[in-house]
């Protein structure tokens, strides 16, 4: 309630704030607008700005130290046996005085100096929100007021709005780029505390993957052993049957919406297309798993072949359904990049329209449709749900698409589904798998994006 | 008018090696596209070893027209083409005819220079190769060779046929697209202002090219420079607003036109 209401006082004194800042620079010129260096605007947005900047750096200042130093006061004031208790116990406690506090825990059976503890985090919670409101309605009163001092005909305001809201563009890229790098950095330490385990060569080379390790010394059928080339396999032979759909039919697809169908058959069946996109991978998924892998199963039976119900060929057939519309959405719009020039020229030379396709169109798209192969391919690389549902759990080292196998995303999704213990080999497996599979779809995208760029220079 | 008349004392247009044989007859032809009526009634005779320039301000209808010719419009859905194009004898929009042997007789050659992004080689050979022109490879060395001898490409790209094609400067590219239009063996060659993104170097070499090829070919050209058409073309069409008002031996059209628009026309007062 209390963040509402200062929320809207906030937004009031911006508002307020443009609007003197408008005034202010009109009346200087006794509204010849013609005479101010920047449109009145930029002044009130000068002003508003001004206003509102330094309120957000105190907001979230609050937002991301209050916590600590309210705690930190908390720490001192507690008993000094409870001062001694370890870090996380201690954080445990805190909680717990933080919930009497908001009364959410409530009983007779309370120790007394957590009441009394919990007593001093309302009064310090209380004195920090009294403390940050006063603290912003003074930060944007002054930035109002200063800001308002420096209008003047010449003032040159809109540079500084202009600066201004390139450095929050700036702030904002910033943000995802910091946050790819975080992920990646987490990946890696994760990785490397894994690796201190078990030695990546093991890892990247070994044959057997069994990452149940004992507990006990008489459990038996849990050896820990990490060698990922069977979930290597597996994750390459799904990718391949996926693509071995996707490619053909996506590519088949997008040719015909590109030169053969008149533009309302095209005006159907493209979005009729992209709503395969649309669909839910959970969906397709539970298709795998309950209709094409039973199917497929039966199949084989009728006409004598042994065939696992989840069976790597339910899954990469479903996938390589799902990853259609990728490679024919794509490869559309790259045929369609192709000059009409090239047709003409290829027609007047009496060219059937399949001779163009074959020999003008496809030779001059390939580069981009085999960018936007890969990008399938590290699509289906990086696919979880269909696999976790379809594929199977058991990491067989196979090529046989009949065989049930696993795939990385679905070791990592077993390895950290449920509670966990995040200092075992097993546990940590999971941030390799990820590296691994970071580092290789990374590579694939790089690749496909540079092929694709490089082709669209050539045309434009 | 005096330019045109210096245009007209250009040597190349001295050797009236005329024949009256008619090769492509039009006769009542219009287009549509959807509701639009892009051209009307055109009627006009294409005889064989002359070159006939249709010229006219921008949207008159001779691109359309030439167009018309190998059939192109039929790859714009929206186009529909109505009376006869006769060409020895056949009408070529007539239900018997395959648009692909036709276009495999009439070759055109387009504003811009497209070649395909193959090589050179492979820039001639298409044609031939999707035509089954050549049996053994030697055969195909031939019609290449030929090909960019008559198109006066020989000489300059001979050590480089495996290069792409697209790599070559605007004129050569043009007469590349000249070379392989001229490598299935063509009896008609339209060209579409084959010399507008041309500089006048360039252009000079094809317009050389066109006269020469005059002697095997049936060409119909469409241009928007004046001075272009004098300089190459026999006959001479002019196009106004989807009509064609005026035809006749070019030295007529450009020193004593019948109507009031062409005369305005050359003279730079419409257009």
């Amino acid at each position: 309630m209390n963040t509402v209401i200062l929320l809207i006082a906030i937004l009031g004194l911006t508002a307020y704030g443009y609007q003197i800042g408008r005034r202010r620079a009109l009346g200087t010129v006794n509204g010849e607008r013609r005479r101010l260096h920047s449109l009145p605007e930029y002044h009130g947005a000068y002003v508003a700005l001004w206003c509102l900047v330094p309120v957000v750096i105190i907001v979230f200042a609050w937002l991301i130290f209050e916590t600590t130093i309210i705690n930190g006061i908390l720490v001192t004031s507690l008993p000094t046996e409870q001062q001694a208790l370890p870090k996380s116990q201690l954080e445990l406690l805190l909680n717990e005085i933080a919930n009497i506090a908001a009364g959410t825990r409530q009983g007779a059976d309370i120790d007394p100096y957590k009441i009394a503890a919990a007593r001093q985090y309302s009064n310090l919670s209380l004195v920090s929100t009294g403390l940050q409101v006063v603290l912003v309605l003074i930060a944007g009163g002054v930035g109002l007021a200063l800001a308002k001092r420096q209008i003047s005909a010449r003032f040159r305001s809109r540079h500084s709005v202009e600066r201004m809201i390139r450095i929050m563009l700036v702030i904002c890229s910033t943000i995802a780029i910091l946050t790819t790098i975080g992920i990646v950095l987490s990946l890696m330490f994760e990785a490397m505390r894994f690796f201190a385990k078990v030695s990546a060569l093991e890892f990247l080379f070994g044959l057997h993957w069994s990452p149940q390790t004992a507990l006990r010394a008489d459990q038996v059928g849990s050896t820990g052993a990490f060698g990922a080339v069977p979930i290597f396999t597996g994750t390459l032979l799904i990718t391949m049957i996926s693509m071995l759909v996707a490619v053909p039919v996506g590519l088949m697809s997008a040719i015909y919406m590109a030169e053969y169908a008149t533009p309302k058959v095209r005006g159907i069946v493209k979005p009729l297309l992209e709503i395969l996109a649309g669909v839910p991978t959970v969906v397709y998924g539970f298709f795998a798993a309950l209709t094409v892998g039973p199917f497929i199963r039966d199949f084989g039976d009728s006409v004598g072949l042994s065939v696992a119900s989840e069976s790597a060929l339910a899954a990469g057939l479903v996938m390589g359904i799902m990853i259609i519309p990728f490679v024919s959405s794509l490869s559309d719009d790259i045929i369609n990049a192709v000059p009409q020039s090239l047709r003409d020229g290829a027609y007047a030379v009496g060219a059937t329209r399949s001779e163009t396709v074959k020999q003008v169109v496809i030779p001059a798209a390939l580069p981009g449709i085999v960018g936007s192969i890969l990008l399938a391919v590290s699509r289906a690389i990086g696919e979880t749900m269909i696999v976790v549902m379809a594929a199977g759990l058991s990491a067989n080292l196979t090529a046989n698409p009949l065989e049930a196998v696993t795939t990385v995303t679905v070791q990592i999704v077993t390895l950290l589904v449920g509670d966990q213990e995040f200092d075992s080999a097993k546990t940590l497996a999971a941030f390799a798998l990820g590296l691994v599979l970071f580092v290789v779809t990374l590579i694939l995208n790089v690749i496909a994006l540079t092929v694709v760029r490089k082709y669209r220079e050539k045309y434009d | 008018m005096e330019n045109m008349a210096m245009a007209l004392d250009s040597p190349v247009n001295d050797e009236p090696a005329v024949t009256e044989e008619t090769k492509v007859s039009a006769r009542d032809v219009g287009v549509f596209y959807g509701e639009a009526n892009a051209l009307r009634d055109v009627n006009i005779d294409f005889k064989v070893n002359q070159v006939t320039s249709l010229i006219g301000p921008s949207g008159c209808g001779k691109s359309t027209f030439i167009r018309c010719l190998n059939r192109m419009n039929d790859t714009i859905d929206s186009c529909r083409v109505v009376g006869s194009i006769i060409m020895d004898g056949r009408d070529i929009y007539s239900r018997d005819v395959d648009p692909v042997e036709l276009r495999a007789r009439v070759g055109m050659v387009f504003q811009k220079p497209n070649p395909f992004p193959k090589s050179i080689y492979d820039n001639i050979a298409y044609g031939p190769r999707i035509h089954g022109m050549a049996s053994r490879g030697g055969e195909l060395d031939a019609i290449v060779e030929g090909s960019l001898r008559s198109a006066g490409l020989w000489e300059e790209v001979k050590d480089r046929l495996a290069e792409p094609g697209t790599g070559l400067s605007g004129g050569q590219q043009q007469r590349l697209c000249i070379a392989r239009a001229i490598a299935v063996s063509p009896e008609v060659i339209l060209m579409d202002e084959p010399c507008s993104a041309l500089d006048p170097i360039a252009t000079a070499k094809i317009e050389e090219l066109i006269d020469e090829l005059r002697q095997n070919y049936t060409i119909v050209i469409v241009t928007h420079s004046m001075q272009q058409a004098a300089r190459v073309s026999q006959r001479t069409a002019f196009f106004h607003l989807g009509n064609l008002v005026e035809q006749g031996d070019t030295e007529h059209i450009f020193t004593n036109p019948d109507d009031d628009r062409t005369k305005a026309y050359i003279t730079g007062r419409i257009g």
